[in-house]
């Protein structure tokens, strides 16, 4: 296990206006029992609704925040106490928060962090070199980062959060607020960094494709408790999001007519729309062909956005 | 040493600033007019008096000169802290302490502002003057002092910028609290105590500790006791109080960075 929380709690005392003048302390659990135990290079989507207690939890994670009750270890050290030895071994991208220095060149950000994280000249090269070549850096590593587009700068950042070699990689909504090239060629370097395996990497996010092209688990949290933990395909089985298969028939559909392992949703003369249940996409389309005659055929994937929207409130 | 990461750190800030010329110019200017102000204010004073609180002004150029050497590096090493309140409210701070170093350390050399080398430099060749036009006493002890008494005066003042500026882990709308005692201690210390009255002085002087910034330190340069009958040997305290101020801070920077990781911003 390289993290380890057991009964993660983080509370904050929040004054509250009580009548005219008194004002009363309520405590609000921010973080509420939370269970994580992370394996050495898996890629997790941590998710959740605003507010939920994921921002709070990487805090607590990086060495920024104390927990108020429980255990927490992150690459066999304690966050808080021994901050500064785990900061060498974690990287982080906090999207709104920037690590590089605004009035420099990208590429002086690059060579400070050398300098802060001590990394040997030869390794910290290699890995640039690496970061260059997958996030097309080069155009704009001699632009002061205050010109850099956000696109360019998130770029930046993570290259910033990788030259010291990390074994963990923290990062908070790494997309928000890209354009779409800009969002694939994020994604695309993570599930390449993901891939190769050695780094751990622990990613907050809203965005929907990058929960779907990124995370092979996925921790959902909600109120600062875990809702869920697994696989994306766990979360719709949990959650009953089938797949969808729609069919344009030479005839109208018979009425009545039942397809084992399906239900039909809806007819729309010769169009009908069934939901796989108990069944593979394959065998369903198997017993179709054979009693109805087919002209057109798709398969329609469950939306996650439905079974996250289930999640959040709380069904 | 051009590889610690403190030093490069710097080197960085430095150029980020070199970056807005005209502004970085402007600021020089400008700390040298401010400078001459300062200590010219002080020199209006003798057109009508000969003395200040019985001391003459060969005197109270030393007390003066100590005083500014002691504030200018303060607060040009150390003056910055006091923009922690908008680290802590932007959540800067949390970017620092994601670093491999230590959050004060960093705080200090990011925030470094190389126009005030300007003025550290101007208050040297001010204590220089200082120490040729004023009747000192030259013993060895004398010339000890006379070396570490501008440091340990550097060391409480920056001590103090510290304090003050750690209220914000506690109270981000700190605002400009702290500016009372660290500029209003910087023009009490550059002027002889005696000059001040009753409570103020007693709070001043030695409830808070100014006396020793500069002058203790030049009545022992000067070979004179204080005529209010404070004891000798306190006159060579300054790096003693130094130290303790120092420690102080370094209790409540802790004690507030402790507070930050239970609240956050």
């Amino acid at each position: 296990m390289i993290i380890e929380t057991r009964g993660l709690r983080k509370d904050f005392t929040v004054r509250k206006k009580v009548g005219r003048f008194r004002r009363e302390s309520v405590t609000v659990p921010a973080v509420d029992g939370v269970d994580l135990a992370i394996d050495r290079g898996e890629l997790l989507g941590y998710i959740g609704p605003n507010g939920a207690g994921k921002s709070t939890t990487l805090k607590i994670l990086t060495g920024i925040m104390t927990p108020s009750a429980g255990e927490v270890t992150v690459c066999g050290l304690r966050p808080v106490p021994q901050r500064t030895t785990l900061a060498r071994r974690i990287g982080s991208v906090f999207g709104q928060r920037s690590q590089l220095w605004w009035d420099l060149p990208l590429r002086d950000s690059f060579d400070l962090l050398r300098h802060v994280y001590r990394v040997p000249p030869a390794e910290h090269a290699a890995r640039l070199k690496r970061c260059r070549a997958l996030l097309d850096l080069d155009e704009f590593l001699d632009t002061p980062v205050r010109q850099l587009s956000l696109g360019q700068r998130m770029r930046g950042e993570i290259t910033a959060s990788l030259l010291h070699g990390p074994e963990v990689l923290f990062l908070d909504e790494p997309t928000i607020g890209l354009d779409v090239m800009s969002k694939q060629a994020v994604r695309g370097f993570l599930a390449e960094l993901g891939a190769a395996g050695d780094t751990t990497i622990v990613l907050t996010t809203h965005d929907l494709a990058d929960i779907e092209k990124l995370c092979e688990r996925l921790v959902v949290i909600d109120h600062g408790r875990v809702v869920h933990d697994g696989s994306l395909e766990a979360l719709h089985d949990r959650y009953d999001s089938r797949r969808g298969i729609v069919a344009d028939l030479e005839a109208p559909w018979p009425a009545g007519l039942v397809i084992p392992g399906a239900r039909v949703v809806e007819v729309d003369g010769s169009r009908v729309r069934l939901e796989v249940d108990g069944a593979t996409v394959g065998e369903v389309v198997g017993r179709l062909a054979a009693v109805v005659a087919l002209r057109d055929l798709s398969v329609v994937e469950p939306e996650i956005e439905d079974v996250i929207a289930k999640l959040y409130g709380g069904a | 040493m051009a590889d610690n990461p403190y030093l490069r750190v710097l080197g960085a800030q430095v150029r980020s600033q070199a970056q807005y010329r005209a502004s970085f110019a402007l600021d020089l200017v400008t700390a040298t007019v401010l400078a001459a102000v300062d200590v010219g204010a002080i020199f209006m004073l003798f057109r009508v008096t000969k003395t200040l609180g019985g001391f003459a002004w060969t005197e109270i150029i030393l007390i003066t000169a100590l005083s500014v050497v002691a504030f200018s590096f303060a607060d040009g090493l150390v003056g910055e802290i006091e923009r922690l309140k908008t680290y802590v409210r932007t959540g800067l701070l949390d970017t620092v302490l994601l670093r491999p170093l230590s959050a004060l350390g960093q705080l200090l050399v990011l925030d470094f502002a190389s126009r005030r080398l300007g003025r550290m430099l101007q208050a040297l060749v001010f204590y220089g003057v200082a120490l040729v036009v004023a009747p000192v006493v030259w013993t060895p002890g004398a010339v000890l002092l006379a070396v570490l008494a501008p440091i340990a005066g550097a060391v409480f003042f920056g001590s103090l910028f510290v304090v003050f500026a750690s209220l914000a882990f506690w109270w981000v709308e700190s605002g400009d609290v702290g500016n009372a005692f660290t500029y209003g201690g910087r023009d009490f210390t550059n002027y002889p105590t005696t000059m001040f009255g009753g409570w103020f002085r007693g709070l001043f002087a030695y409830g808070l500790g100014f006396a020793f910034v500069a002058y203790l330190p030049a009545l022992a340069l000067l070979g004179r006791s204080d005529p209010l009958g404070v004891p000798d040997p306190l006159r060579w305290l300054s790096p003693v109080v130094a130290l303790l101020a120092l420690l102080f801070a370094r209790t409540v920077w802790r004690a507030g960075l402790r507070r930050y990781g239970s609240t956050g911003s």
